[in-house]
């Protein structure tokens, strides 16, 4: 018999809920258990950096990644995991393109201390305590991790193998991708473990003619249940966002807000949906006199929010500009 | 050595790539900071090609295409651009980045003195506004 493989988990700058992701898996997880030993998992084992330290380099056959990098902590277990690991896995769309948390690349580390520690209303800090890196206590040195600027996903610090996308993945993804590594037919460094799709492939909605006047908010209308949401006019990230969940959201009468990532082939995921949605806004009453595509725009409130809600720190302008 | 920014220059070939060549052979006179890529029809230029030109260090985007409404060789190519570049300077003022740095125009093959002027003056206020400086940012971020 094949010895088992060897696998790590790790929960980086993100929710938690991919780590549920691989509970989710529910008896499913026996089959991962068949081929895997659990080396390394923080949430649910008790296990200290030391001992993975102490790992032979490569003693991980996979390490599954999840969150994206926000502080020195997480660069250092991300650098230290690679050189324990085969092959790292990119889990999740925090770990894949940075997820919401990096949608905080709106903003800086400066602002965001600001609001946290010192102006939120919720916060009582009369002696304006902002964390320090370091600091002496009569007992010694007392460290932090340092807070960054920026929040980055793992491939920007780290060599990552593959990726599997999605906020949490689906534990179908998840459990194919732990067949394939198992199989030992790997396929291409770099691949993104989930259907060659998009999700308007998957989407079981009625699709007719995309051509909007307007753009609505899910705050404000109730969608038809069998009618493409685009045409309808909310914004519905499927054309622009890999498949693989079975347009789960969809299925719940919820616009797709993307957390699949990038169509396969795509360059990123915001810019392919300002394309996708500006190409059928407005269309019918574009030759008209005294068309105002402008006035249209207004509607649209948060283009970032909407477009690269999963993938900002992924994308190819993946931070507010300091001027 | 002053400052002189630096241009890319989307084209469309039926209309404005004409433009800018009726510029060259009727010898009129503009500065040399645009970097002119030739497309089909400004309808192709995807925004991440706009958004890729800044991130490599371009100081200002310019998107050119047939007069609308009805000169587009494609029909409609004009008008999406057209919309395409509403909505990506919507995103771009989101994201911090000065949405005039971008530029849509409607030169026709016949309107080489509108395309140089368009060039000229882009030019002069890039000039006035200073370096994008987002190749700048884009090394300094890991910090």
């Amino acid at each position: 018999m094949m010895s088992k493989l060897k696998f790590g988990f790790y929960w980086a700058a993100s929710c938690g809920g991919c780590e549920i992701a691989v509970l989710d898996m529910d008896e499913d997880l026996l089959e991962v258990l068949d081929v895997a030993d659990v080396v390394f998992w923080p949430v649910a084992m008790d296990i200290k950096y030391k001992d993975v330290e102490a790992m032979e380099d490569g003693y991980m056959d996979v390490v599954f990644f999840n969150g994206a990098v926000r502080n020195s902590e997480q660069e250092h277990l991300a650098k230290l995991l690679r050189k324990k690991a085969k092959y790292m896995v990119a889990f999740g769309s925090c770990a894949y393109t940075g997820g919401i948390p990096g949608l905080a690349n709106v903003s800086n580390r400066e602002e965001i201390f600001d609001v946290v520690y010192l102006k939120s209303p919720s916060t009582v800090n009369p002696k304006k305590i902002v964390p320090r890196t370091e600091v002496e206590v009569p007992e010694g040195e007392l460290t932090l991790p340092v807070f960054y600027d920026v929040v980055k996903p793992l491939d920007r610090v780290v060599d990552v193998d593959y990726y599997l996308p999605g906020c949490p993945p689906p534990s179908s993804l998840v459990l194919d991708a732990v067949r394939v590594i198992a199989s030992g037919q790997l396929p291409a460094k770099g691949s993104v473990l989930a259907p060659e799709l998009s999700v308007c492939d998957e989407c079981p909605r009625k699709k007719e003619n995309k051509q909007i006047t307007e753009i609505k908010r899910i705050v404000d209308h109730t969608p038809d249940p069998d009618k493409c949401l685009l045409e309808q006019g909310f914004i519905c990230m499927g054309p622009a966002t890999r498949g693989g969940c079975g347009a789960r959201c969809i299925n719940a009468n919820m616009p797709c807000t993307g957390c699949g990532g990038p169509c396969p082939g795509a360059i990123e995921q915001g810019s392919a949906m300002i394309s996708a949605l500006s190409t059928i806004l407005g269309l019918a009453a574009e030759k008209e006199e005294g068309f105002d595509f402008e006035e249209l725009l207004t509607q649209l409130k948060d283009p970032v929010g909407t477009f690269y809600k999963y993938s900002l720190a992924g994308s190819i302008i993946n931070r507010k500009v300091k001027r | 050595m002053s400052y002189e920014p630096k241009i890319v220059g989307f084209l469309c070939n039926w209309c404005s790539y004409a433009g800018a060549d009726l510029a060259g052979v009727s010898r009129f006179q503009y500065p040399p900071n645009l970097r002119v890529i030739r497309v089909m029809c400004s309808g192709r230029v995807h925004p991440a090609h706009i958004l890729e030109a800044f991130r490599n260090g371009a100081d200002g985007v310019l998107v050119a295409g047939c007069h609308p409404p009805n000169d587009c060789h494609y029909i409609s190519g004009n008008l999406k651009a057209k919309r395409r570049v509403a909505m990506l300077k919507k995103l771009m003022i989101q994201m911090g980045m000065d949405e005039r740095r971008l530029r849509l125009e409607w030169v026709s093959a016949a309107e080489g003195e509108k395309f140089a002027r368009v060039v000229t003056e882009f030019t002069n206020q890039l000039k006035e506004m200073g370096p994008a400086s987002m190749k700048a940012m884009a090394v300094a971020e890991d910090d």
